[in-house]
């Protein structure tokens, strides 16, 4: 279901023919990461710790260098020192990352890698390399990582962001600050204060495909990786980094890739795969496991999160304190500061505290996950607002309708917004019929809200008219939501002639100008702007062909649906094919290029509506009826919009109810396969009922915003604030399992 | 490692005594996730599927015989057998997904030894037996007697399931299993529970049977539940007592998948409502076989 605002009369914009990549991936000829088998190649194993944290005594690779069938080893030294090179701090981490040097800072922490001829003997390999460590205490937890005199991870690290700094080091690598008004002066207008401390726990993204990486290095010193990522352009300037060499003297291909959701942004196979293959003369494969991506792959942050809002009886909030702790994993850089920023963006608060902290723990290094840092806060906000509503009586719509950030809002994170679509997304929840229908015994109905920024960031594109008028749109961004439809479904409406005319192909580093990742909800914002741009170049060509054909003013020409028109009809008209028949008397090939960094981005908001029915004998709770409203801005390809909008969702579902990272007293990880960890089914969801919301982003030519992410940021309250309803107990901590449940309605009992 | 597909019961036995380090397997899809994990390495793969008994099911007046490796698939799919032993028959379609269960089999199940296996407390409600063959010919045991803790059977190392063996259903007789797992499929069991009942012509109860898995090392009886049941009818008062047994009984463990204050609370909500849909049944199968 689509709310359009006005409708411009697209022909392509906006449909939903059948996706480009689909034959293939249903027969299974799609090349994935792990696909790819050159002549010669050899199998690598990464050996990684099992121990949280340790200082790594020596490494001994003699035995396994010796086995049958192994033709490489390689350890940390097996890499340039760049914290010897005086390489920038956040370099030296990726480093340490992907291979560690004198500490390992979580199971699973890479300490050295071998490449053998079968997969056995590589497998073999690795269980000989001797490793002596002497074990350290570690830290889990953000309570246990800030607390008095707790291990340090990084003997160096002291608190940024707090003045003066402070003297001694922590696992605190910063603090973040959000103020405005007067707090004391907020909470004392407010007829009604909710307080309540929330926890979360580190998830996996749970794309489908592991991690996989080939390397084939040549013996000038240059090399080419194939692998499963996000961004080709990032893996290889990362690799670079690790390997110490040029980034242009690595290529980089972009396999098909099945999920990424933010963690495909970062490296971990791929520079090992090269030294492997350097130091054996053979192209080398690396394959995780499932185990090994769960242990050492992204996940996103555990938290701890306290929320005090204040609202007058009329709804309006009028003070909230917000101060939260987000584990990093291994090093700095969890997305508390996107979660300070975003905390209360929705809404228009006159007074407000939002403090943040981003603390270091002995588990895998955080990874981007759709709207990093988002989703925990709006867990926290948009559950104290829900028992604020009921507190006061007021209607959950009602409510964030009262405080909604608008067109001219001064956002909480400091610019004003321009034209932005979170009333309508709060309307369209409310117009649905989902909003009224009747809930069974032991059901319950909850609202949650949810913004994110989107990115803008570099993008290329090149188009190429084929000899007989069809089109090639070529890009540099790796496609995991459907890239390839919308940007064919541009070219088409910008060239006016048929989508299936059109094909995208994700070209490789030597082959496309630059771009930035696959994330932030930005390919088709600004990606797609590049191809627009490039399109409109190649209609610019296109008519001055035609006018030297016709011998003319170019200002006689006019390009529609896809052909060159004499403004005054004198001449027949001339189509893409005909001109490009003739490209060779009129210029040669018909050809353009652009390149941009985004000329702005469009936030986006999503409001969503869950049914849930709890059972209160056991606890498991039942996602009964789901809805999500969601302003695309256009929707290109409403298809893979829902796609997004309702992968968001189910993510966001899995978080709320189960999903999470255990582990045991020694900092083990006890559930690291899909059994134990778990995503959701197919049959634990109803359908996602969508409701797409299309409020265009001024800055983007057919108004898009990005709808990656934002989906994912109001689930966990909606379905805790439909359980509150259910059940009338407030879950504060994630996930709201059946044990917890459980736990939480004999309390009440009591 | 070596394959072999034997294809009588006899060529099966003399396999696994001539050779130590031999497994047997029927579907596999414990054997192979076992394998790659690296947790077992035998020498010799014995495939029970290619033996007719193995994997034939039938029926004569008296009992049903399913053979141990046949696929749970076939099973689920029997209109008649789902129709007598509609708990089993559901614990079996509750293994995996359908690609599991066109390979997973009942010997595999238990043998296996796993305490969430969700077959096992529902045939033991059903009084089901194995039918073992080894070197010296076959014995018959009661499946309840097969697994004797996680992963361990009291069969010999050349032993095997050739067939289970049920006996006809009773009239005014039902039987039911209900598992608690958080999500709806492809899940392990936290709590399972199986209950058989049969009732008098005046509608009280005459017999009934309660097993749990997943809460104990193996599968166990709650007998206080059974007597609390015998000779009355499934009154509030009767369901609390099934309930409180079937929780005095549990004897799990603490971990990633449930605490033991959860397993033994559920337990007991499981019995009861195990109890009520066998009722029911047993109500509807007034008649005959
Ligand atoms: C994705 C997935 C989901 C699953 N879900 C469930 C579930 O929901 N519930 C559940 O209970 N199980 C589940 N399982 C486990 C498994 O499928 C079942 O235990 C199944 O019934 C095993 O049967 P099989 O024939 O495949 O056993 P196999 O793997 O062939 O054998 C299992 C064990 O039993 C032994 N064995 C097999 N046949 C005999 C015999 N005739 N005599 C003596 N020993 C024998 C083997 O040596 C082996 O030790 C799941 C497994 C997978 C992979």
């Amino acid at each position: 279901m689509a709310i359009t605002e006005e409708n411009p009369g697209y022909k392509w914009v906006g449909t939903r023919p059948i996706r480009p990549d689909g034959l293939e991936k249903v027969t299974g000829k799609a090349q994935f990461g792990a696909d790819l088998m050159l002549p010669g190649m050899l199998f690598g194993k990464v050996v990684r710790s099992p121990h949280a944290h340790a200082r790594i005594v020596s490494i001994d690779t003699t035995a396994a260098e010796a086995m049958v069938g192994v033709k490489a080893v390689i350890t940390g030294s097996d890499f340039p020192d760049l914290a010897a090179n005086g390489a920038h701090a956040s370099d030296i981490d990726v480093a340490n990352n992907a291979i560690a040097r004198e500490k390992v800072l979580y199971e699973g922490h890479v300490v050295a890698a071998v490449a053998a001829t079968t997969r056995d003997q590589a497998e073999a390999a690795a269980k000989a390399v001797e490793v002596t460590y002497e074990i350290l205490p570690h830290v889990l937890t953000v309570d246990e990582a800030m607390a008095e005199g707790a291990p340090l991870l990084h003997e160096g690290m002291i608190t940024k962001g707090v003045d003066p700094a402070p003297e001694e080091p922590s696992n605190v690598a910063s603090k973040i600050l959000h103020e405005r008004g007067d707090l004391d002066q907020g909470f004392g207008e407010a007829d009604v204060v909710v307080e309540r401390e929330f926890t979360t726990k580190p998830v996996h993204q749970g794309y489908i495909e592991p991690h996989a990486a080939v390397a084939d290095a040549n013996s000038d010193g240059r090399a080419h990786i194939w692998c499963s990522s996000q961004g080709h352009f990032q893996m290889r300037a990362y690799s670079a980094t690790v390997l110490g060499v040029s980034p242009g003297t690595l290529k980089v291909t972009a396999a098909e890739i099945g999920g990424g959701f933010g963690g495909k942004t970062v490296i971990y196979l791929e520079p090992l795969a090269v030294r492997l293959s350097q130091r054996a003369g053979r192209p080398v494969k690396l394959v995780m496991d499932r185990d090994e991506v769960f242990r050492a792959t992204g996940p996103t942050s555990g938290t701890r999160i306290r929320v005090k809002m204040g609202v007058s009886q009329d709804g309006k909030i009028t003070a909230a304190e917000v101060w939260m702790a987000y584990e990093a994993g291994a090093y700095s850089g969890s997305p508390v500061g996107a979660a300070g920023m975003t905390a209360i963006a929705c809404y228009d608060i006159p007074n407000f505290v939002v403090e943040g902290y981003d603390v270091v723990c002995n588990k895998p290094r955080v990874a981007a996950y759709r709207a990093p840092g988002a989703p925990m806060a709006a867990f926290a906000v948009e559950s104290v607002l829900d028992d604020l509503a009921r507190d006061i009586g007021m209607d959950p719509i009602d409510i964030r309708l009262a405080n909604a950030a608008v067109e001219g809002t001064q956002a909480s994170y400091g610019p004003k917004f321009p034209r932005i679509g979170f009333v309508e997304t709060l309307e369209a929840i409310k117009d649905h019929p989902n909003y009224t229908a009747d809930l069974g015994p032991n059901q319950g109905r909850g609202v949650a809200a949810g913004f994110w920024f989107n990115a803008g960031m570099m993008s290329s594109a090149t188009v190429h008219i084929n000899e007989n008028g069809t089109a090639t749109v070529v890009t540099g961004s790796p496609d995991i939501g459907g890239s390839r439809q919308s940007m064919a479904l541009m070219a088409a409406e910008e060239l006016g002639i048929p989508y299936e005319s059109i094909k995208a192909v994700v070209a490789d580093t030597e082959t496309v100008g630059f771009n930035d990742v696959t994330g932030g909800s930005r390919v088709t914002l600004a990606t797609g702007a590049a191809v627009v741009d490039a399109c409109r170049l190649i209609v610019e060509d296109l008519r001055a062909r035609a006018a030297k054909t016709w011998d003319v003013e170019v200002d006689q020409v006019e390009w529609v649906d896809g052909q060159a028109q004499h403004v005054d009809g004198s001449q027949p008209p001339l189509s893409l094919s005909d001109l490009a028949a003739k490209s060779g008397r009129t210029g040669g090939p018909i050809s353009a290029n652009a390149s941009l960094n985004s000329r702005g981005v469009g936030a986006g908001f999503s409001t969503q509506l869950c049914d849930v029915e709890v059972d209160p004998e056991t606890g498991v709770t039942r996602v009964v009826r789901y809805l999500t409203a969601q302003d695309a801005g256009r929707a290109i390809s409403p298809d893979y919009v829902e796609g997004q909008m309702q992968g968001g969702v189910v993510q966001g579902i899995g978080w709320a109810l189960n999903e999470e990272y255990i582990h045991d007293q020694d900092g083990v990880m006890e559930n690291p396969s899909f059994l134990d960890y778990r995503i959701p089914v197919a049959s634990d969801l109803p359908m996602i009922d969508c409701a797409i919301v299309e409020v265009p982003n001024p800055a983007h030519p057919y108004g898009v915003r990005g709808v990656g992410e934002v989906g994912i940021v109001p689930p966990m309250a909606a379905v805790g604030n439909a359980i509150n309803d259910a059940i009338d107990v407030r879950m504060t901590d994630l996930p709201m399992s059946p044990v917890r449940i459980l736990e939480a309605l004999t309390e009440q009992s009591d | 490692m070596k394959y072999i597909a034997p294809s009588s019961v006899e060529e099966a036995t003399s396999l696994l005594s001539t050779s130590p380090s031999a497994q047997v397997f029927a579907g596999a899809t414990d054997v192979v996730p076992q394998l790659r994990a690296g947790r077992s390495a035998p020498e010799l793969l014995v495939d029970l599927k290619k033996i007719e008994e193995l994997v034939a099911i039938a029926k004569d007046d008296d009992k049903w015989t399913v053979g141990a490796a046949a696929p749970t698939a076939n099973l689920t799919e029997d209109e008649a057998f789902s129709g007598e032993f509609p708990g089993l028959s559901e614990a079996a379609g509750l293994i995996g997904s359908d690609q599991i269960q066109n390979r997973s089999s009942l010997g595999g199940n238990l043998c296996n030894g796993s305490p969430a296996a969700d077959s096992v407390p529902a045939m033991v409600v059903n009084g089901a037996r194995a039918v073992i063959a080894g070197p010296n010919g076959t014995r018959v045991l009661d499946v309840a007697e097969v697994v004797t803790g996680p992963g361990q059977t009291s069969l010999e190392a050349d032993e095997f399931i050739v067939e289970f063996e049920l006996d006809r259903m009773p009239a005014r007789s039902g039987d039911a299993y209900l598992r608690m797992i958080p999500r709806t499929e492809m899940d392990i069991a936290v709590v399972g529970a199986g209950a058989r009942v049969t009732l008098a012509e005046d509608g009280s109860i005459e017999e009934a049977v309660v097993a749990l898995g997943a809460v104990a090392p193996t599968v166990v009886r709650v007998p206080d539940a059974e007597a609390a049941l015998v000779g009355g009818t499934a009154d509030d008062e009767t369901l609390s007592a099934v309930a409180e047994a079937a929780s005095g009984v549990c004897n799990p463990i603490d971990d990633k998948r449930g605490t033991v204050a959860y397993r033994k609370q559920v337990a007991g909500v499981l019995a009861k409502r195990a109890v009520l849909i066998a009722i029911e049944r047993a109500e509807q199968r007034n008649g005959s076989k």
